[in-house]
């Protein structure tokens, strides 16, 4: 990275000894989470769309790519074009488009 | 220290916010109209909010030296009866009179349906005849990518100065087009969805302090008020200057808003 690319007023060590903690927090509490699925009895054979747009997400954070945080929110959006008539009896927003395929985004 | 929370929904909130935030160092809100949480039955029921907006909330403010300000619209999530809708956006002319009022807001999408898109058309054609400036609401979580773009074209099919149009709620994914295409954006902070105020800090790092301001967008869910005072803590935590936080809580919000002669916040 050039120097105009090191946007973070802190350094590296600086990053790591601010948010460390905090984000090691964060991260046991989504492997607790996916443990406390394991455990969870299964309702369908069909895998739920919003957890496997999540896993999807998490394999995003260790691709060695930047731009982690765009790209996760790109894979939780819907990416289709129809526009239907109205809401009626849609439900609110479910945080990953009801297609999402193990190829993330949506069909 | 001052700043100013230009997206947060008083109505839902205490007096004793208004108390906390002065403290905090708020000088000035701005409220858009919204979704009270249910839908509402009649027109009479946003007449009676309008009137709230204008009237009750300025002086509830004013006790802790707050000046407030609002915005007025048919919200994206009561719009997808277009009939209905319109009953509603009959109303908003009269209010554009009064002193306290900057313009249409928070209008957008919600589901991003033809319904909605309508009445979004509608009042942007609202703005552009009464010469008002826009504060956009985008929608949540997947729908938000699709509906800021669908969004954005409207108004790009107006005479609308995008110089005058503020897209909220943006995030890492809708923050770049937003900015690229000369709209001022809005960063929500909320403690589950929208961007914490790491996020906030990490994007202004990103794409600069021009055309982007933060807010709390507190209302009747779980939010916090005091979210831009903490944001400010959290960029002079990572060695952002005085100067550069003072731009995107103070200085950018008053230059926006400050293009409404109803501004006034001396």
């Amino acid at each position: 990275m050039s120097d105009s690319e090191f946007t973070c007023p802190q350094n590296r060590e600086e990053v790591i000894n601010t948010y460390f903690m905090e984000h090691r927090a964060k991260l046991i509490d989504v492997a607790a989470y996916l443990d406390r699925l394991d455990r969870a009895r299964p309702v369908s054979e069909e895998a739920d769309f919003r957890d496997v747009a999540f896993r999807n997400a998490i394999a995003i954070l260790t691709d060695g790519e930047s731009q982690r945080a765009r790209r996760i929110l790109d894979l939780f959006s819907d990416h289709t074009t129809e526009i239907p008539q109205s809401a009626e009896g849609m439900k609110g927003a479910l945080g990953a488009p009801v297609a999402a395929t193990s190829e993330g985004g949506a069909v | 220290m001052r700043y100013i929370d230009p997206h947060i929904h008083m109505v839902s909130r205490t007096t004793d916010d208004y108390q906390r935030m002065a403290q905090a160092g708020c000088i000035a809100v701005t409220e858009p109209a919204f979704w009270a949480g249910f839908d509402r039955s009649s027109a009479q029921g946003f007449f009676d909010y309008y009137r709230q907006l204008t009237e009750y909330e300025p002086k509830r403010a004013a006790q802790f030296g707050i000046k407030h300000f609002t915005w007025l619209c048919i919200n994206p999530k009561e719009a997808d009866d277009p009939g209905f809708a319109r009953e509603v956006i009959a109303l908003i002319p009269d209010f554009l009179e009064r002193e306290t009022v900057l313009g249409i807001g928070e209008i957008g999408l919600n589901k991003n349906t033809k319904n909605e898109l309508i009445i979004l058309e509608e009042q942007i054609a609202l703005a552009e005849k009464y010469n008002q400036m826009v504060l956009v609401h985008t929608p949540h979580l997947e729908d938000k990518k699709k509906g800021t773009r669908m969004i954005m074209d409207a108004i790009s099919a107006s005479s609308i100065d995008p110089g005058r149009v503020l897209i909220d709620h943006v995030e890492e994914h809708t923050v770049a087009e937003v900015l690229d295409r000369g709209f001022w954006a809005g960063m929500t902070l909320y403690p589950d969805t929208k961007v914490t105020p790491q996020r906030a800090a990490d994007i202004i790092e990103m794409f600069g302090t021009e055309r982007l301001w933060m807010n709390s967008a507190g209302d009747w869910g779980c939010s916090d008020p005091l979210a831009v005072p903490k944001a400010r803590l959290e960029m002079a935590r990572r060695g952002h200057s005085a100067a550069t936080i003072d731009q995107v809580t103070f200085g950018n919000p008053q230059k926006f808003l400050g293009q409404s002669a109803n501004f006034n916040i001396e």
